[in-house]
């Protein structure tokens, strides 16, 4: 094996290595779609955010608009803050509200935004004043049980 | 009683013994690794035997643990009705894990192997002590350009793998089976992170090909100079790799993976 052939053959080796790396960060990890696009902050307040965790996708009409950037708890106000950072080519009125839901039944949680009517488009920085929290499952089967019970009393005085 | 305690003792000692010989023989090959870099083409054949000799082994294992993985996440996840998280289950997988430690164990047995075998036959025919005569440091000289042509294949390696892999679960799951295509791909871009995932296989990969290299050089370089003493240096070289691979593994996945996600 002479010289030239090792350094072609060590040149095709490193050339398609590298192309992996490229198609593990491109193809598979879409390093494409994050890091070019500007985007604008602005921050949520919910009661309860249930399993939403950082990095969960934004999402109006099913869309993916931004990311949740930050998590954190207002000890002022017991209540969680959420940073959301959204695309600055989506633009939403300052009343749009926000709902944490889920995909599917067991999917992961992720915020869905609704577009309110007003005219001034939210800026970096604002908060957004209509939210929803997230529907806690204990907390339904513990209303459900109580508006069983509450039934079952009614129709016990009815008689 | 007396005795095995005496032999315990020998043995501690003689392992704590190997494990600083081995810390300082690293620290030397360190600190000469200049004339790998200032002559490349030495690092660049070494390359050559450690990187593309080894190339068919891992695109056709990657290949194949990839379509592996295809058939029996599919099976599993349609039972559950969630056939298009196949391309996460595969690129997750192949990625984060099978990537860099399968990668690893097939390079550690391939050219792992092949270096101590040949740094054991040079001192063994004295041609170490020969270059030592000569004034040429072969740690300089032998080693190093192994060392490091070694560390830089083994990330291109497993990157190839997990790749192939990812190539496999696709003909699997997309071609042969007909999960859809689109969903396949994008739900593997929504759930892998380049940062996350990506960049800590690489570390792994980093890590797994330090450890391989040095241990495969070390044993070269300090077995017994006969015949029984190289092939025994070849066998402790692929059993110590494949036992560092596993173990460096679990503490690289603690840091990793756990907390926060």
């Amino acid at each position: 094996m002479n010289r030239s052939a090792i350094d072609l053959w060590v040149g095709v080796f490193v050339a398609i290595g590298l192309g992996a790396l490229l198609f593990l960060a491109l193809k598979v990890g879409n390093l494409a779609s994050f890091s070019t696009a500007e985007t604008y902050r602005v921050d949520a307040r919910f009661s309860n955010i249930g399993g939403l965790k950082v990095r969960a996708p934004v999402k109006s009409a099913g869309v993916v608009v931004g990311r949740v950037a930050d998590i954190g708890f207002d000890n002022e106000s017991y209540e969680a803050v959420a940073v959301l950072t959204i695309e600055g080519r989506y633009k939403f009125p300052r009343d749009t509200s926000a709902k944490i839901l889920t995909s599917g039944l067991l999917g992961e949680q992720y915020i869905g935004l609704e577009a309110g009517g007003d005219e001034r488009m939210l800026a970096d920085g604002e908060r957004l004043r209509l939210t929803q929290s997230a529907v806690v499952l204990e907390n339904l089967i513990g209303q459900f049980f109580t508006s069983k019970a509450a039934e079952g009393g009614d129709t016990k005085g009815a008689k | 009683m007396r005795a095995a305690l005496t032999h315990l003792g020998a043995v501690v000692t003689a392992g704590i013994w190997r494990l600083g010989y081995g810390a300082r023989f690293f620290g030397y090959l360190l600190m000469h690794s200049g004339t790998a870099f200032r002559r490349f083409r030495l690092t660049v054949r070494e390359i050559y035997f450690a990187g593309v000799l080894s190339l068919i082994i891992i695109l056709v294992s990657g290949l194949f643990v990839g379509m592996v993985l295809g058939l029996q996440g599919y099976d599993t996840l349609q039972r559950y009705g969630s056939s298009e998280a196949l391309g996460v289950l595969v690129a997750l997988s192949l990625v984060r894990e099978l990537g860099p430690v399968v990668a690893g164990l097939l390079f550690a047995s391939r050219a792992g192997s092949a270096i101590t075998a040949e740094i054991g036959l040079m001192k063994a025919t004295e041609q170490l002590s020969a270059m030592e005569m000569m004034a040429v440091d072969p740690i300089a000289r032998v080693v190093a350009p192994r060392f490091w042509g070694g560390v830089l294949s083994m990330p291109l390696l497993a990157a190839l793998f997990s790749a192939m892999g990812i190539f496999g679960g696709y003909l699997v799951g997309v071609v042969l089976i007909g999960v859809d295509e689109g969903a396949f791909w994008s739900q593997m871009q929504a759930a892998v992170d380049v940062r996350n995932d990506i960049l800590n296989g690489v570390i792994k990969s980093v890590v797994f090909g330090v450890a391989v290299t040095l241990i495969a050089v070390f044993e070269g370089y300090d077995a017994a100079p006969t015949a029984e003493g190289v092939s025994r240096a070849t066998t402790r070289t692929v059993v110590m790799s494949s036992l560092a691979i596993l173990a460096l593994d679990f503490v690289l996945t603690a840091l990793m993976f756990t907390g926060g996600n």
